[in-house]
């Protein structure tokens, strides 16, 4: 058969049935096999959305997410998802068309050097170089993004050589890479050793990463943190891995985290770090962070270890194996909980002293945190959440409590506006009875806004909700807050009229403007036939508090 | 510190962290599988996490599909343990070794042309001698030697000769090999 097909028996050997793209010249062979192939293809309005649509299907079903793309630009615009899939260790696997081999170092049309680009941002890549590793590299790809620590995998594939014959055979088994050995199982002497140390701590934190949710060992966490009276808290990727609201649970915890949470680190005696990296968002100033604290640190990928904190404990391995053996061997121990009592009575003491809060308003007026209420109540805090970035993305994080995994797609790692709605239209393709909410701002959704020709082309029903606030609302708020009030291109001036813009796509377009009618409107959009927006005009100059301000310690938190 | 097994507990003041800093010079060794690119994804990967490689040499092994690379980095300046764990997430990297000093055999080689006029070209000659070294080449005004051992060894040959006036200087970056046991 053509290389081409091989492409498609490949995929479908793993399983694969749906892919999100956008075919051009060098993938032409592709998109002409594709049209025999098994395989609904969701054809994005740009490669960006491709990917992000990709992560945002495998965030929520936990599968492998795909994306095609053409060469040159079409492959370069798919830089930003392939790092975003990299920071937040998605699995994913992009699929790029190359110029042909002759073509290839000649400066030739649309020619780029996509694996070159792509290299210090993918887990790996594979250039083909004869068509016969096509079935075989696509195997290694798909083992390699869903094994041991998730992540993006590029393979770029020349013009010419998807034209060739080849004998397709299926590949079996476990790829031969000699130089890949995720581990597995965390060692038990280690293992012990936490049990040992955590039934000996006096004020114990377990902090939690978006590593439990890609070991799917969210209920092996929910049992290991109520092994004991465990005070549990989780960064913004990994919400969702506990259920919130908990009496255990101390919320967020980071640089838009809670006081209590961050207050609870600053004074821990032991820290239990599962699947969490420890980046400058939750640190704050390293030197300052929690001070008294030794550390257990549990992640499947080792270089995460000691990489920004000292791990005086550190346990190699898969979360759901780890924490299975962490709660017997714990639960073995029959630790007196009393211990914990005092710690307990000081975290209650912030959570009363210190709630999460906002003023509310007397009048019409939309507060941004009230518009998270409500939408937590109209979804019944039941829906997927596929967030953009920045101040409705904290706001979300602190007041729709999830209570379950793969409920809350978001980018936080690298951070990319543009992120949400693509993301929700994957979700909703990988989860069609599930309700799918695309959160955005206003700043952000115009930077992917033509996916929603995708939605209506497709019938992908997504409800888009809308916080506008008229500006880059976070950079608005770090100008007011860190740089004198000089406000710079953060004003997004006359700003389209998006119920009216949503309409010329072929969706529902709502628009609310009176905090009255909130739930009504929120309700209608949820409730609408096929894509709706709901456009929710919100405090043009809220602040997103409490804040740890950028390098500073847990203790200078503001607001 | 409580024993697996045993109910004794572990108390957090016995708890230590691995040092980060050995404050000594290592050298890494990496089996790699030679295909296409895996030299740029190393370099990238140095480049990217800030980590400076002092040499780096690469060549075929005994086994064709594999290449090794071996290179040297200040442990006083970077993580080592953090250095090996970055390269052993790159799938093309097989298997990475940080040899030990005192059961390693490690050589570089060097060649360095020297100014070597009438009146100073018997003392050159003369530490080339003692260094073991060849002179590999010969002009009216300059001498090429060629010099083999420890990096250390390499750097006290080039102080040497380095007031004599150095025109050029080429090194390999050390190659390294542990050691047999004896009874092997």
């Amino acid at each position: 058969m053509r290389a081409a097909d091989a492409v498609f028996e490949a995929l479908k050997a793993e399983g694969v049935n749906h892919v999100f793209g956008i075919p051009g010249g060098a993938n032409l062979p592709v998109y002409d096999a594709l049209h025999d192939a098994e395989l609904d293809h969701i054809q994005v309005r740009h490669e960006q959305g491709a990917g992000h649509a990709a992560e945002g299907y495998a965030k929520a079903t936990g599968k492998v997410g795909v994306a095609f793309a053409t060469s040159g630009p079409g492959a370069t615009n798919l830089v930003t998802p392939i790092a975003d899939a990299m920071m937040d260790s998605v699995p994913t696997v992009f699929i790029t068309g190359q110029v042909r081999t002759d073509l290839i170092g000649t400066d030739g049309f649309q020619e780029a050097d996509v694996t070159g680009i792509t290299m210090p941002i993918v887990k790996h890549s594979f250039l083909v170089t004869d068509p016969r590793q096509i079935p075989e590299y696509i195997h290694a790809a798909f083992h390699i993004a869903s094994t041991g620590r998730p992540g993006p995998v590029l393979v770029d594939i020349p013009q010419d050589l998807v034209r060739a014959d080849v004998d397709y055979e299926p590949p079996t088994g476990t790829p031969d890479l000699p130089g890949y050995k995720p581990p597995l199982e965390g060692n038990i002497k280690q293992i012990r050793l936490a049990a040992k140390a955590l039934a000996n701590a006096r004020r114990p934190v377990i902090y939690g990463g978006g590593g439990i949710i890609h070991a799917n060992a969210s209920e092996e966490f929910r049992e290991f943190c109520t092994a004991d009276n465990f005070p549990v808290t989780l960064t913004l990727m990994g919400l969702g891995a506990f259920p919130a609201p908990h009496e255990q649970w101390l919320g967020m915890l980071g640089m838009h985290g809670t006081r209590t949470a961050n207050y609870a680190m600053d004074e821990a005696d032991l820290i239990v770090a599962v699947g969490a990296r420890f980046d400058d968002r939750i640190t704050g100033k390293l030197s300052e962070f929690a001070p008294r604290a030794k550390f257990v640190h549990i992640d499947v990928d080792p270089a995460e270890i000691g990489k920004n904190v000292p791990a005086h404990i550190p346990i190699v391995g898969d979360a759901k194996d780890v924490l299975a053996k962490l709660n017997r061997e714990y639960r073995a121990l029959k630790a007196d909980s009393s211990r914990l009592d005092d710690w307990w009575k000081r975290i209650r003491e912030w959570q009363t002293t210190y709630p999460l809060r906002y003023e509310d308003t007397n009048d019409s007026e939309i507060k941004p945190q009230f518009m998270i209420e409500a939408m937590y109540e109209a979804t019944g805090g039941d829906a997927i959440i596929a967030s953009d970035v920045g101040q409705h993305q904290m706001w979300a994080a602190q007041y729709y409590h999830f209570s379950k995994p793969r409920r809350w797609l978001n980018s936080g790692g690298l951070g990319t506006m543009g992120f949400g709605l693509p993301a929700a239209i994957g979700a909703k393709v990988g989860c069609p009875d599930e309700t799918v909410v695309a959160l955005c701002g206003d700043g952000s959704l115009i930077m992917t806004a033509q996916e929603m020709a995708t939605a209506a082309h497709h019938d992908i029903p997504v409800k888009i909700f809308l916080m506008n606030n008229g500006h880059f609302g976070m950079v608005r708020q770090w100008q007011e807050l860190f740089w004198d009030g000089r406000y710079t291109a953060v004003e997004m001036g006359p700003s389209p009229n998006w119920p009216k813009l949503a309409e010329a796509f072929g969706w529902k377009g709502f628009q609310c403007t009176d905090k009255t009618e909130l739930r009504d409107a929120m309700a209608a959009t949820l409730e609408a036939d096929g894509p709706a927006l709901l456009d929710v005009h919100v405090t043009k100059d809220e602040n997103c508090f409490p804040m740890i301000p950028a390098g500073n310690a847990a203790r200078d938190m503001v607001g | 510190m409580g024993e697996p097994g045993t109910s004794e507990l572990v108390k957090l003041e016995d708890l230590e962290a691995s040092r980060t800093l050995t404050g000594r010079k290592h050298i890494l060794s990496l089996m790699v599988e030679n295909k296409p690119g895996v030299l740029a994804r190393i370099a990238g990967l140095f480049s990217r996490r800030g980590f400076n490689i002092d040499t780096l040499a690469v060549g075929p092994t005994e086994d064709p599909n594999i290449s090794r690379i071996t290179l040297t980095l200040d442990g006083a300046v970077h993580p080592i343990d953090q250095v090996t764990k970055q390269l052993h997430k790159l799938v093309n990297v097989i298997k990475i070794r940080d040899m030990e000093p005192d059961q390693t055999v490690a050589r570089e080689m060097a060649l360095f042309r020297v100014n070597a006029a009438v009146e100073n070209r018997q003392e050159i000659m003369q530490f080339a001698e003692i260094f073991d070294a060849k002179i590999v080449d010969v002009s009216r005004r300059s001498l090429t030697i060629e010099v083999t051992g420890t990096a250390d060894k390499i750097d006290s040959f080039e102080n040497m000769i380095r007031p004599h006036g150095l025109i050029e200087m080429a090194r390999t970056g050390e190659v390294a090999i542990s050691k047999a046991r004896p009874d092997n």
